[in-house]
Order: C-alpha cells, then structure tokens, then sequence
C-alpha cells in the first residue's frame, strides 16, 4: 500500500503538489488553546490540519537523583493510543512513541528551558518532579513539533501546587507562580521524499518519507537538538538545507507559542 | 449536619452541564465526545474489522471490545500512570456489557468493533461520561443499533437522592454517600450498567434509579442532537 501512496506523492511533488495543496515549505493553520483540563496543573490543545493533541502537565513531589540532590525532574511521555490513528495499538509503548517522548524531551531537556535548580524545596530530600504528557487524539503526522509546541504551551500556563504543613501536595490548590522558563525550544521536522524536501508532514507524507530531520531551535537560531530518522543517508549539503528551512519556520512557530496563553 | 443542599447549588435531580459532539475525529470510523461537569471523554470507534487475536474471534457474530483510558493528568490527584490497571480493565468490560445488548452485530462474524475511550479530565462519572459518548461513537459510525445508552451516576449523599454526583459529593465525609454508575436504554428502560459502592437501602436503590428518569431522557436527547447536528452539517457540505 506504502508503494502506491508513495509514487502518487511524488507524482504530485514533482509537479511542486502536496495532495493537501499545500507548498512544500508551508505549514498547516495552527491553534492552541490552553487550560483545557482542569485537572493537570497545565494542559494545552493544539490543531493543526487533522492533527489534535492534548497536552497535560502533572507535578509531585519526590526524592532528587542522588548525584543531583538540589535539581528536580522533568519527564515527557507520548501516549500514541489507538483512539488516534487506526494503526496504533494497546500495549506497551510503541518504539514510535518512545522516539516521540525522547527527542522532545530531549529539545527541552537540553534548552534548559526548565531551571531545574528552582524545582528544589529540601535538597537531596524533596524535589518538584515535573511531568509533561502528550496525548493525541488524532494522528496526521507531525507529532514531534506539535506536541512539542503543546508541551511549551503547557508548561508555560503551568500553576505550581501548594504544599501542606506536612509537605505533601494538595492537588486542590494551586497558588499563582508558573514554572521558570527561559528558552523556548521549537522542534521542527524536515522530511525528505525523493528529492524535495517538506515541512509539516502528515501522516501519509511520513509514511513514505525517505529520511527526516528533526531540528531543536532556540530564539537566537543556535540548536539544542536533533534527531535523524528513517532509512535513507543525507548528504550534508542536504543537512545544511534541511536546517535552514527548519530555523526559518522555527522563527514563524515561536510568534505562535509566544501568543499562547 | 445533613446534606439539604447540593454545594454547587443544583436541584437533586439536575445534571452538572453537558456538551455531546459526533465526528470529532477525522482518523476513526466513528467518534463522540461527552462532557459533563469538568468530566470529558473523547470516544472513537474503529471497526467492524479483523478481530485480532485470532483465537478470540467469533463466526457466529462480530464482538464489541471497549477500551477506557484515563489522561495521565486527568485525576483529581497524583499522576496516573500509563497503562493498563486494574480499574481501566474493569471499567472497559462493564463498557462492553453496557453498549452490547444495543448493537446488532451478526452480520460481522470474526469481526471486532473497538471503542476506545480517552479522558482529558475528571471530576467523577468518569465511566459514565465514557459510555454515554462511545454511544454517540457506535452510532456515528453507522452501526445498526437498537437505540441509545444513556449512562449517569445517581445515588444518595448523606441521605439526599441525588443524580451526577461529582467528587465532592462523592468524598463527602459527614455523612453516607452512595454512588450508583447506570445505564440505561431509553426507550425500554432496561439497565445495563449496574455498580454501586458506599452504603444505601433497597428502597432508596430502586428510588434513586427511579428518580433519575428525567435525567437518562435529558442525556438521550442531547446524545440524539449530537447526531443530527453532525449529520445536518454534512448534509450542508453538499
């Protein structure tokens, strides 16, 4: 089926056609919409073409990494469930969602968009472990940037927890202080069908792709991360290229998240 | 000191406000969203397709098989963690057993239908709001159906008969709280979901189920409104 899917998008391509009539460096209508669950300590949902996803972000608190008593924790989690796309399935992760997970982990990790130190509230004994869960509903590609994009979001509108007079967590109260975050990491994806190379891909375009870039970029266009991915080599002319066009659209991604609120 | 009023100043047999929605996403062959307080489920169906395993399949019939899955952020306190437990698996059988006795699906031997069911957020009722949305999902995708299942919880707190019970109800603490999950098919009134836990008499079992009437026809409406609204839209597009 792959192969049939694969030759009509390139058919399209050559003829400079996405099937969703999009340029090739054009991204899909976005919107973000935050406090959607009233529950997690923050949450965003973004849209984007068919792509929705709903991120939550969750705190606890808990012991610090012996070789970092002073620093809390942060984890991000993809939960590709079935209800959002029909090849996904129950069970353990899939290596597509630990892949997810990791490289946006990984953009924010690195970015030190969190000041962990700030986590802290008895070193070595008690830390702010904070936990980012990215939760599509529907599946149409583009899951690293989107819900990296939904995971700032989240953090970002984020409410920290009220501790007791016995130092445990009352998840009923919330005081007004956000999580400190000095970086907005935007993961953007590149891919590569026969020689073009796209943007914003869905989930047919990743499909068929032949490599992708995932590319971590900062406000002063340096880079925090990046992940290459499927099974056809680049060239680093192709490299270079790929980078370029993520920090151009990385630029247009961040005017979008900075008016999330 | 007895529970009179409801704390969130609704009559007892008033639901908390809902939002139904049908084809809300695009990938599944079906979809519903319920909301009911600040209890959200979303509710997709694929299928009927090739029930997998194998050896579970059924030649005489299609089966059913739910899948309810809470956010990790979407309880009212710690994290929950990912994956199955054994409330999520309880919870997904009683949601075949409640949706089943409605569908008819003969005509799909060794097939299944897969309902699976996401919640964002919590505030108790959660497995009703599931049930009531993959109803609107099952429908949505052009299942033949006997009719709606309408699910709410009712009960009693502290002596006062109640319908929708949120966590604050639910935990109350100076008094005995009973909450009931139903479900129910409208037109005939049969139940197919059942459970209760906390402490309560026969009669007042059987008064707060009766009591509840108006509220399971509030919910097939509003179920039945989501339908037509998705259907009256895609007619528009034409």
């Amino acid at each position: 089926m792959n192969d049939a899917l694969k030759e009509h998008i390139n058919l399209a391509l050559k003829k400079g056609l996405r099937l969703d009539g999009r340029k090739l460096d054009e991204f899909r209508p976005i919107a973000i919409r935050t406090g959607v669950s009233s529950t997690a300590e923050g949450s965003a949902e973004i849209t984007c073409g068919e792509t929705q996803i709903i991120v939550g972000v969750k705190m606890d608190i808990g012991k610090p990494y012996s070789d970092r008593p002073d620093s809390g924790t942060l984890m991000v989690n993809a939960e590709l469930r079935p209800i959002s796309n029909p090849k996904f399935e129950t069970g353990p992760p899939s290596i597509e969602a630990i892949e997810v997970s990791r490289v946006i982990d990984r953009t924010i990790r690195e970015s030190k968009t969190i000041d962990e130190k700030s986590l802290c509230v008895t070193p070595g004994e008690k830390v702010w472990m904070v936990n980012v869960d990215i939760c599509p509903l529907n599946h149409d590609g583009n899951l690293i940037d989107l819900g990296g994009i939904a995971a700032l979001a989240a953090l970002k509108t984020a409410r920290m927890l009220k501790l007791d007079e016995n130092g445990q967590v009352d998840y009923h109260e919330h005081t007004k202080e956000g999580l400190k975050l000095s970086e907005m990491p935007i993961p953007v994806t590149i891919v590569k069908i026969g020689e073009n190379l796209l943007i914003d891909p869905t989930d047919n375009e990743m499909r068929v792709a032949d490599a992708r870039l995932t590319v971590g970029v900062l406000e002063d266009g340096s880079i925090c991360a990046l992940q290459k991915g499927g099974p056809t080599p680049l060239s680093l002319e192709e490299i270079g290229r790929m980078i370029d066009l993520a920090t151009v659209t990385a630029k247009k991604l961040r005017k979008i998240v900075e008016t999330a609120k | 000191m007895a529970y009179t009023k409801r704390h969130d100043g609704r009559k007892p047999d008033e639901t908390r406000p809902i939002i139904a929605k049908a084809g809300v996403i695009p990938k599944a062959d079906g979809s519903g969203y319920f909301k009911i307080g600040n209890t959200e489920a979303y509710a997709a169906v694929y299928g009927p397709r090739e029930m997998h395993p194998k050896f579970k399949q059924d030649p005489k019939q299609g089966l059913l098989r739910c899948t309810y899955n809470m956010m990790p952020f979407s309880g009212q306190g710690n994290r929950v963690r990912p994956g199955p437990s054994r409330r999520s698996k309880e919870i997904s059988m009683v949601m075949d057993n409640a949706l089943r006795p409605v569908l008819d699906l003969d005509a799909y031997p060794n097939a299944v239908v897969d309902v699976f069911v996401e919640l964002p957020q919590t505030d108790a009722g959660s497995r009703c709001a599931a049930i009531s949305a993959a109803a609107i999902a099952l429908a949505d995708a052009g299942l033949k159906m006997r009719d709606m299942v309408a699910a709410v919880a009712v009960g009693s707190v502290d002596g006062m008969l109640v319908v929708d019970l949120d966590y604050e109800e639910e935990a109350w603490k100076e008094g005995n709280v009973a909450d009931i999950p139903v479900a129910i098919i409208p037109s005939t009134g049969e139940i197919t979901l059942l459970q209760m836990d906390g402490k309560v008499k026969k009669e007042d079992i059987l008064e707060a189920i009766e009591h509840a009437k108006p509220a399971f026809q509030h919910i097939a409406d509003i179920q039945r409104a989501a339908i037509k609204e998705r259907y009256a839209k895609a007619g528009d597009q034409q």
